[in-house]
């Protein structure tokens, strides 16, 4: 690449009155941290990098699978089974090698965040769990760094800027949640709504690095892809939520849901980070992917009750067993985690 | 006195509910957030009522009385990424 062409890169961006030389230069000195390099990190990745920003953390601790590529588009099919952190690195580093990007195949813990936060100006959430979600939270405020909140469900997105300016925090919106997590992989999701939100994200990002004002802070933006019906709600800072996370630290999030089980033994197929985890007596846990690999540590000889998040994957689970290694003793938790839940809540609430 | 408010289920709620939105008639005098709130979890099975946050004309955690014509939205936590 020629010099003129260097010069070029950001010639479209830096015309705006918003940008110009001092901006690309603030784009330039800028250190972002993308949380989770899926369906919302691969697009707000995408384009904080061919934006210029100088600095970029890519974190996320799983590898690329088949069923990804409908939205996370950074992926290609011979990328599957690889690290999303490398792989994303590479990808980016192919739009824009004058940028400094660094790989982080990790999870974020309450070991981790602070240091990470610290050494970063803004974090951009791209986790698909609560616990990643409120960790993120507390963190920002522990550190002082402001965060880009998004979340999906189907063809529905949340996103908002919590932490920024002395406006207000996620827990000031959920100060916590009772929720089990429903990942895309139980209720599906259109693949351009994280490209959406994750854009928006991006977009956010750098209109806080340009000091542009008409931030999304104090307002929830909800997107509704099939209706358009979109809602703009204002949020309240709680000065009493924030003050608490001031003076304890991090709280992690740990959702749990107790099953009656007596003697019924359980095996959760789950992957290892979904929640609620379980409280039951006797319960195993060999996450889908995992499941031939691990078939011998699962009894034969006593009724196995198999459960999800739905009554989905354990369905599929059982398939599985059933036909390549003859398992008999398997039951489907119809309904999975969630219909006992919701079972509990009621009889809670009756 | 009766007084109408349209209601708004969001994500998972809507489901629940078996719809986007309705329109309501409630008592002038007994109307407000929390008895609402209660009168949609008697009518329907809502899943997980403790983490839902009420927006009352689009501003998120009011409370009190309703007036004819508020608009009120019930919104879930989300968590996919």
């Amino acid at each position: 690449m020629n010099s003129h062409e260097l010069n070029d890169r950001y010639s479209r961006q830096e015309r705006l009155p918003e940008v110009g030389i001092d901006g690309q230069k603030a784009l330039s000195g800028a250190r972002v941290l993308i949380v989770g390099m899926g369906g919302l990190g691969c697009p707000a990745a995408q384009y904080l990098a061919a934006a210029g920003v100088g600095s970029l953390g890519l974190m996320d601790h799983d590898t690329v699978n088949l069923s990804n590529l409908h939205r996370q588009i950074l992926f290609r099919e011979n990328d599957i089974g690889q690290p999303k952190a490398e792989l994303a690195k590479q990808a980016l580093q192919r739009i824009n090698s004058e940028i400094e990007i660094t790989a982080i195949p990790d999870w974020l813990t309450d070991e981790n965040a602070v240091e990470l936060f610290e050494s970063h100006d803004l974090v951009i959430d791209g986790s698909d769990n609560f616990r990643t979600k409120y960790l993120i939270n507390d963190a920002s405020i522990m550190t002082d760094t402001p965060w880009i909140y998004a979340s999906i469900y189907k063809f529905q997105g949340q996103i908002s800027v919590f932490n920024y300016q002395n406006g207000p925090s996620y827990r000031c919106l959920f100060p916590t949640t009772t929720n089990r997590n429903v990942s895309c992989e139980e209720v599906g999701v259109m693949g351009p709504l994280p490209g959406v939100l994750g854009t928006m994200q991006a977009s956010e990002s750098i209109k806080m690095i340009l000091n542009t004002g008409g931030v999304l802070s104090g307002k929830l933006k909800l997107i509704d892809l099939k209706t358009h019906k979109d809602q703009l709600i204002e949020i309240q800072r709680n000065d009493a939520e924030i003050k608490k996370v001031k003076h304890r630290g991090i709280k992690i999030e740990i959702f749990r849901c107790s099953l009656d089980s007596g003697n019924t033994f359980y095996l959760d197929v789950r992957d290892p980070f979904e929640e609620p985890q379980l409280d039951a007596m006797k319960v195993i846990n060999i996450p889908m992917s995992r499941l031939d690999e691990k078939q011998s540590d699962i009894p034969d000889d006593q009724p196995v009750h198999v459960i999800c998040q739905t009554g989905k994957r354990s369905r599929q689970a059982i398939e599985q067993l059933q036909t390549k290694y003859g398992f008999t003793n398997l039951v489907n938790v119809e309904g999975g985690i969630q219909a006992i839940m919701k079972k509990n809540k009621q009889e809670t609430h009756a | 006195m009766s007084i109408t408010v349209k209601l708004k289920y969001l994500g998972v709620i809507a489901e629940e509910t078996g719809k986007a939105e309705e329109t309501l008639e409630l008592e002038s005098n007994s109307a407000d957030v929390a008895s609402l709130k209660e009168r949609c979890y008697e009518t329907y099975s809502i899943s997980d009522r403790d983490s839902i946050q009420v927006a009352v004309n689009h501003q998120m955690g009011k409370v009190g009385a309703l007036k004819d014509g508020d608009e009120v939205a019930f919104l879930p936590p989300f968590c996919g990424g």
